[in-house]
């Protein structure tokens, strides 16, 4: 006989100022099966929990209702109550009337007779629920980390210094990411290489540490704890075993300093046969192959040049290098595939986003984005750290630094903030002046959004110590004229605070631009079953509670493909993220829920839909035979180890042999007709 | 090719050049004219600063009358004309309500199911491989400045026309034509427009700035497709000269420049009424 417990919550007044609870436990009470009904001020609360405890051990209660918020913020905390007062944790079932009900009705009397259905419904089926056991995996002692910039590289070493072996992918030939190339950074104004490359080296070095570089995620089977990721590595054309490092083929390549090199967002050059920039980790070169003689001339039966080959002391070189592709286990995968900034120019690929014809960038040579200015004020540029502008090589005296260029502009269809655009552009006024005393820095911004320790102390040195000239407004329209014989680049401007133009004749103009995910993120999302918003940053799982979990379980995300961040704040949360995969992969062994799908193998006739249809690949079809091994029938067999429980194969099931365990029809349909006198 | 045809008020007055333009050079191309029957006013520059439906009503009157001839498209060559004909057309096809008002208030029923477009859009739907093949002269004499003003493609939401800071159409267009049109940076820049009668010195700096800039930037004409603009650039010159414009500029519609190509003479084309006068040259002689 059915005893259920219902517990309602006010949430403080989240509930009770549009539910009236003392009218829903009361109506509650009636319902066959209810032993008790009760409301609490907040049943999440320690006293709110041994309520429910006592009540299952005084009145040995067979189920229970918690009717509150969602199941995603509390079914685990009152699952935990559950089992810790004796009963089995599937005998718990939680009715949404908080995010449901009170918070989207504004008339209290709706409002109560919904909470009241909802309960109704949530107490149907916790009389139909049966007790469940988890189910237990085995977990590989192994971690992925996807992408070597600052969030992977920090991700990566917590994990390893933890005792965890770690795959470390990264798709560009050498570790660093995007804070490799960049000047200072703020607030500190220490050097981005000087603190990043002992973190490079250590990745390079450590013992638990398996770095592949070049080398991307192709594809990922398997599930939480026992994943099977397969990895390609790109053809290299060089051994970097056997290679040294030395630098004989890359000082002889008769293509060097010819090819823009992408690490400096093509601002300088390099070689067929190179290494992107000198404190590159591995320090080992790389063939472009669309640039190199040797590589095109094979095409055509022919083998031209190859003196990188002749110079090489070590045979490193291999011009018939191939793709490989190597598969590993891992227990947990965190992604940390970084950023890229937002293309400004006219031409945009994602038709919803609109470019900045009016600014000319891609155009005008010395029209540039941030992540180029970088390189143009960084020791190890093209330039060497002096202040040259890309067109004539000349200082620029006036430069015209443009902020929010995408972000919070409605019209370009970007809404979001970038969030660190105003502290590198104050930083970029402050090095420009430190470099050029006589220069004027003018920054056009929208509102200065400077949250941070030390942070708008920072901006306010660039204004009051180094003068930066700050004008609230923003650039209509961009001009290339020549003054004087000098070609200078007119900014017509807004000065909203005095209320009027401002025309600004910039030897160089500095575009902040939105910062979007990096290219392909999308893709690998999709792989690793991962949410991403409508700009592809990849969806944490909670954004207060589980922010470096996502909804794939032993998936983990760090950096700015979640969201636009700077550094102190993206190595805080690959600690974070390394922290949540080390907690996982310290387990013995791994639970998972056990509302899985099943197959009655007695009713089904193997004809194959739900394998098409499974999202997971976990059904396939198998034979069924008696103990001498005659043949008797086919049948669909779930796979519980990769079955997510999504419930896809019960809906598309037509003999109904299909049914999810913790959500079976019976207790479905015992859901609705609970409503049946409503309709 | 056939094609509703609404000339407006300037076609007809004050810019009757640019319609004996584009009547030649339509004609040449093969495209047929059908002139709306007893148009009225488009309400530009006025109603929609004084009554929000005087504004939508005059250019629905249009419509309703082009819908009645069973028109499909409606060419209508000053952009501010065509501007505030599509403007209406879409409000009027996207709500019911506004459908049935305007209907009622014109007296002839209107859908919203006209194509407004412009001269590029015409030449755009000729097809340029099309025009470069039936032109007979090369416009190889021609450094044009192609100049859209503000309503060829502004607002964008609404004419969805082109790139509203950086347009090409025409410069396509040219060049597939033989001439060799500039880069330069006043393409979008307003010529004074409304300010002609009012404000006499700041249409003349206006003017000064666009026809200095296409100078500098080595053109040696000014292309438009309004006739606004071409007022303003042509007339203006006088005035412009005091202010440092270093030589005359000459002015031509696009329709001038197509016409040229495929064999129209000036006299076919009215080139001989310009302010600043057009050198032999240039008049494809």
């Amino acid at each position: 006989m059915a005893k259920i417990g219902v517990f309602t919550c006010w949430c403080g007044e989240n509930i009770a100022r549009n539910v009236d609870v003392d009218k829903v436990s009361e109506a509650i009470a009636k319902l066959p099966g209810v032993g008790c009904s009760m409301n609490y001020k907040y049943m999440c609360s320690e006293p709110g929990q041994s309520l429910i405890a006592t009540k299952i051990r005084e009145l040995g209660l067979t189920g229970v209702v918690v009717a509150s918020c969602s199941p995603h913020m509390h079914l685990k905390t009152f699952r935990k109550t559950c089992e810790l007062a004796g009963i089995n944790p599937y005998l718990i079932e939680m009715a949404n009337i908080r995010e449901q009900c009170s918070w989207v009705h504004s008339d209290k009397e709706v409002a109560t007779a919904k909470a009241i259905e909802l309960i109704g419904m949530a107490v149907e089926k916790v009389r139909r629920n049966h007790a469940l056991q988890p189910i237990r995996v085995p977990v590989t002692k192994r971690a992925l980390v996807i992408g070597a910039g600052v969030a992977g590289i920090q991700a990566a070493l917590d994990v390893a210094s933890g005792g965890v072996e770690v795959v470390l992918v990264e798709r560009e030939p050498s570790v660093g990411g995007k804070m490799a190339g960049l000047s200072e950074t703020f607030p500190t104004l220490d050097c981005s290489q000087c603190i990043l490359t002992p973190r490079m080296v250590e990745v390079g070095q450590h013992p638990n540490i398996k770095l592949m570089t070049y080398s991307e995620v192709e594809k990922v089977d398997g599930y939480v704890g026992n994943f099977k990721v397969t990895i390609r590595q790109k053809a290299r054309y060089v051994d970097i075993a056997k290679c040294t490092g030395c630098g004989s083929c890359w000082n002889a390549c008769p293509k060097k300093n010819k090819i823009p090199n992408s690490f400096d967002y093509n601002l300088g050059n390099r070689g067929a046969i190179y290494i992107p920039f000198p404190q590159a980790v591995p320090a080992r070169p790389t063939i472009d192959p669309d640039n190199c003689m040797r590589l095109q001339s094979m095409k055509n039966g022919k083998e031209l040049c190859g003196i990188c080959a002749k110079k090489c002391q070590t045979n490193a070189i291999n011009f018939h290098d191939e793709e490989k592709f190597v598969e590993v286990e891992v227990g947990a995968i965190i992604v940390a595939t970084g950023y890229q900034l937002y293309s400004i120019k006219k031409e945009q690929e994602n038709p919803r986003i609109k470019g900045y014809a009016e600014y000319g960038y891609g155009k005008y040579p010395d029209v540039v984005d941030s992540l180029q200015f970088e390189r143009i004020i960084s020791a190890s540029g093209p330039t060497g750290g002096e202040p040259k502008r890309p067109s004539d090589g000349k200082t620029p005296k006036s430069v015209v630094f443009i902020q929010c260029v995408g972000s919070r502009d409605n019209a370009k269809g970007i809404t979001y903030c970038s969030k660190i655009c105003c502290m590198y552009t104050a930083k970029h006024t402050m090095l420009f002046k430190h470099k050029v005393h006589d220069g004027t820095a003018s920054v056009f911004y929208m509102d200065i959004r400077s949250g941070g320790k030390m942070y708008d102390e920072f901006v306010r040195r660039a204004i009051e110590q180094d003068g930066a000239k700050y004008y609230r407004g923003r650039v209509s329209k961009i001009e290339q004229v020549m003054v004087d014989g000098e070609r200078k680049y007119r900014c017509y401007g807004a000065d909203t605070l005095k209320g009027t133009p401002v025309v600004v004749d910039a030897d160089m103009v500095v575009l902040a631009g939105a910062i979007m995910p990096s290219s392909g993120v999308t893709q690998l999302a999709q792989k690793l079953s991962v949410g991403y918003n409508e700009y592809g940053f990849l969806s944490e799982s909670h954004p207060k509670l589980r922010p470096v979990e996502t909804n794939a379980a032993g998936v983990f995300v760090c950096g700015a493909c979640q969201g636009p961040k700077d550094i102190p704040e993206t190595v805080a949360q690959a600690s974070a993220a390394a922290g949540k995969a080390l907690i996982m992969l310290s387990q013995p062994e791994l639970t998972r829920e056990p509302e899985i799908a099943t197959i009655d193998e007695k009713l089904c006739a193997a004809c194959g839909a739900c394998v098409k249809a499974c999202p997971y690949q976990a059904i396939s079809i198998e034979e069924i035979r008696d103990r001498k091994g005659n043949f008797i029938k086919k049948t669909s067999r779930v796979n519980p180890g990769l079955c997510m429980g999504c419930g896809t194969c019960v809906a598309v099931c037509p003999s109904k042999s299909a049914d999810l365990i913790g959500f079976t029809d019976d207790q479905v349909y015992a859901q609705i007709e609970s409503l049946a006198d409503v309709f | 090719m056939d094609i509703g045809y609404y000339p407006g008020c300037a076609l007809h007055g004050s810019s009757n050049d640019y319609e004996a333009s584009v009547r030649a050079c339509m004609t040449a191309l093969g495209v047929n004219l059908n002139e709306l029957e007893d148009w009225i006013c488009c309400g530009a520059s006025a109603a929609h600063c004084i009554n929000h439906d005087l504004a939508t009503a005059l250019p629905a009157r249009n419509l309703g009358i082009a819908e009645k001839m069973n028109l499909k498209s409606l060419f209508a060559p000053c952009p501010m004309c065509s501007m505030e004909l599509k403007k209406a057309n879409d409000a009027i096809q996207s709500n019911a309500a506004l459908r049935e008002k305007m209907s009622e208030i014109v007296e002839t029923p209107v859908t919203g199911a006209v194509d407004v477009v412009n001269l590029i859009q015409v030449f755009q739907a000729v097809g340029y491989e099309t025009i470069a093949q039936r032109a007979v002269k090369k416009l190889d004499a021609f450094k044009p400045a192609c100049y859209y003003g503000c309503l060829l493609t502004r607002p964008p939401k609404t004419l969805k026309f082109d790139d509203p800071e950086d347009p090409t159409s025409m410069d396509e267009l040219l060049s597939k034509l033989g001439a060799q049109p500039v880069e330069w940076n006043c393409k979008t820049v307003c010529c004074g427009g409304g300010l002609t009668l009012c404000d006499e010195d700041a249409v003349a700096a206006m003017t000064y700035r666009v026809l200095q800039n296409a100078l500098d930037s080595g053109a040696n004409c000014v292309v438009v497709a309004c006739p606004m603009c071409e007022v303003n650039l042509d007339m203006r010159q006088a005035d412009a000269r005091k202010l440092g414009l270093t030589k005359d500029v000459p002015i031509f519609y696009l329709s001038d420049l197509v016409g040229i190509a495929v064999g129209l003479n000036a006299k076919a084309l009215d080139l001989n009424r310009r302010f600043v006068s057009i050198s032999d040259e240039l008049k494809g002689a």
